[in-house]
């Protein structure tokens, strides 16, 4: 049972299908992309699929350490083009090809005009224990 | 009384209410709560018949779920509570190919089978897969409807019960719960009650790998490898009864995947150190494994075989017909250049591998052999 992590981008990101600036959307198409999200988190828990998920805020900070007794250096906001993460969901799947199908309905989400979003998503392994057997 | 004792009743205790004409996916949910209430009350007051107290408590759980159920549809006569006799019969066998159905996929029969045959609480099944409780509990769930038309005295299908138990010990993540130690225990149970001779096989490679899981790790948790492990930490108790198992399965002559993995595993824990290992015959089992599976796995390490009998060229020669995408392709790769002199290509190629490592333990090990190797090649580094 490999883990997958799917990645959602704020920004860095190819363009998706349905390009429309989010500032553009109607609140209605804003929530009907919630609530979407929110279903196919349930239904993830329901396939026994479901291992976490969190949206992030946009601002951060970077932060790095500056030596003993000092206080860390920090520095920020992140420039426009800077890759920004949105959110993530890891899933617990039989197989690869599983995890692409999610990832597939997952971008699949409604956006401007209620069409999908086409959203492009990251999907990375999640590193998992070494096989006992080893030859 | 210890849980081992508790779990170790659990599928008698679901096999007894089955046969009693309990529906399997109700009584198994009878029997969790049995085990569960048994956990949490029994520390102070253990019941002089474990079985009993259980079969006693998890029926009576049945027949609350039954009515509850038929009270909420309305339906009435409950079945009549008798009492349960506990009879010496045992036969939880059939609940290992029911638990891992061919209909089940992989991981849901993992699930099943470790909580209706291992006794294990979705809790500490959850924790030992790193999922969340609703999750895993919705994965049994789900398991259990996928099963639910099977009958329990069914003839099962032993492949998947086999290939069930040995996810279960090639996957186990060593946390509360040793899945490794569990996977040993459900397989030993099952070769006392089956005589078939890949169940031996599979319990002989168990118990062959188990064997060496003390010298597996360093004292700072970084992966030793086979040839650099510590023989004299092997477990010698385990290897003589993985040894001896294998023994009687191959008198059998009935050569299934794992009888050969484990003749392999066995070749290993022979050979007081790599050098002196039997590669000839190492190589020949691998020629049986992959006329058996023709898995590509199985060829990969064959290679590795080959370049220790044959030396490192004939190893290379094996890898070229290979795929280079395989899993593992470029470390056996990096290691064959090692052993013939090429400690620059080999170099590059434990990099590539660590890059592609799939786990933190084998990618910083692999880590290790480049920069090592990279000093071998440029001294002046």
């Amino acid at each position: 049972m490999p883990k997958y992590l799917m990645l959602k981008h704020y920004r860095g990101a190819p363009a998706p299908s349905n390009d429309v600036p989010l500032d553009k959307w109607t609140p209605e198409e804003w929530q009907a992309h919630v609530q979407f999200m929110g279903e196919f988190a349930e239904r993830l828990q329901d396939t026994g699929e479901f291992v976490s998920a969190d949206a992030l805020a946009p601002e951060g900070t970077w932060v790095r350490f500056d030596g003993e007794g000092k206080p860390p250096v920090t520095d920020g906001p992140f420039p426009e083009t800077k890759d920004l993460i949105a959110g993530w969901m890891i899933i617990d799947v039989a197989d690869y090809d599983r995890a692409l199908e999610l990832a597939g309905e997952l971008s699949a989400a409604p956006g401007a005009g209620g069409r999908p979003l086409g959203e492009w998503l990251e999907l990375r392994p999640v590193m998992s224990e070494p096989p006992t057997v080893t030859e | 009384m210890t849980e081992a004792d508790l779990r170790a009743a659990v599928p008698q205790v679901l096999a007894a209410l089955v046969r009693r004409g309990a529906e399997f996916a109700a009584a198994e949910d009878a029997v969790q709560d049995a085990l569960v209430e048994g956990l949490r009350t029994w520390v102070a007051d253990p019941p002089h018949d474990v079985r009993a107290w259980l079969v006693t408590v998890a029926w009576r759980r049945y027949l609350d779920a039954v009515r509850s159920d038929a009270a909420r549809q309305r339906r009435e006569s409950p079945p009549p509570e008798e009492p349960v006799e506990v009879s010496g019969r045992d036969d939880s066998l059939q609940l290992y190919f029911l638990c891992a159905h061919p209909s089940l996929t992989p991981s849901s029969a993992v699930a099943l089978t470790l909580r209706a045959v291992g006794g294990l609480t979705t809790r500490q099944i959850a924790e030992a897969y790193l999922v969340p409780e609703a999750t895993m509990a919705q994965r049994i769930s789900r398991a259990k409807k996928t099963v639910s038309g099977s009958r329990l005295d069914a003839p099962g299908d032993v492949g998947t019960v086999l290939r069930t138990l040995y996810l279960v010990f090639n996957e186990g993540y060593s946390g509360d719960v040793d899945l490794v130690a569990e996977a040993v225990r459900l397989t030993r149970q099952l070769h006392r009650a089956y005589d078939h001779p890949e169940v031996a096989g599979l319990l002989a490679l168990m118990l062959l790998h188990a064997a060496r899981r003390p010298a597996r790790f360093s004292a700072d948790g970084a992966l030793v490898p086979l040839a650099e492990q510590d023989r004299t930490r092997w477990d010698t108790r385990l290897v003589a009864e993985g040894v001896s198992v294998l023994q009687a399965a191959l008198a059998q002559d009935r050569l299934g995947e794992y009888q050969a993995q484990a003749a392999i595993a066995a070749l290993h824990c022979d050979a007081t150190s790599a050098e002196e290992t039997d590669w000839v015959q190492v190589v020949e089992w691998y020629d049986e494994l992959v006329a058996l599976t023709g898995s590509p796995v199985a060829r990969l390490n064959r290679a590795v075989a080959v370049g220790e009998a044959d030396g490192p060229r004939a190893g290379l020669a094996a890898l070229a017909d290979l795929d280079p995408g395989l899993p593992r392709w470029p470390a056996v790769a990096a290691h064959l250049h090692e052993k013939d002199g090429d400690p620059v290509r080999a170099a590059e190629l434990y990099a590539e591998a660590a890059r592609a490592a799939t786990n933190t333990a084998e990618r910083d090990h692999l880590h290790r052999q480049a920069v090592r190797v990279k000093a071998i090649a440029d001294p002046k580094l």
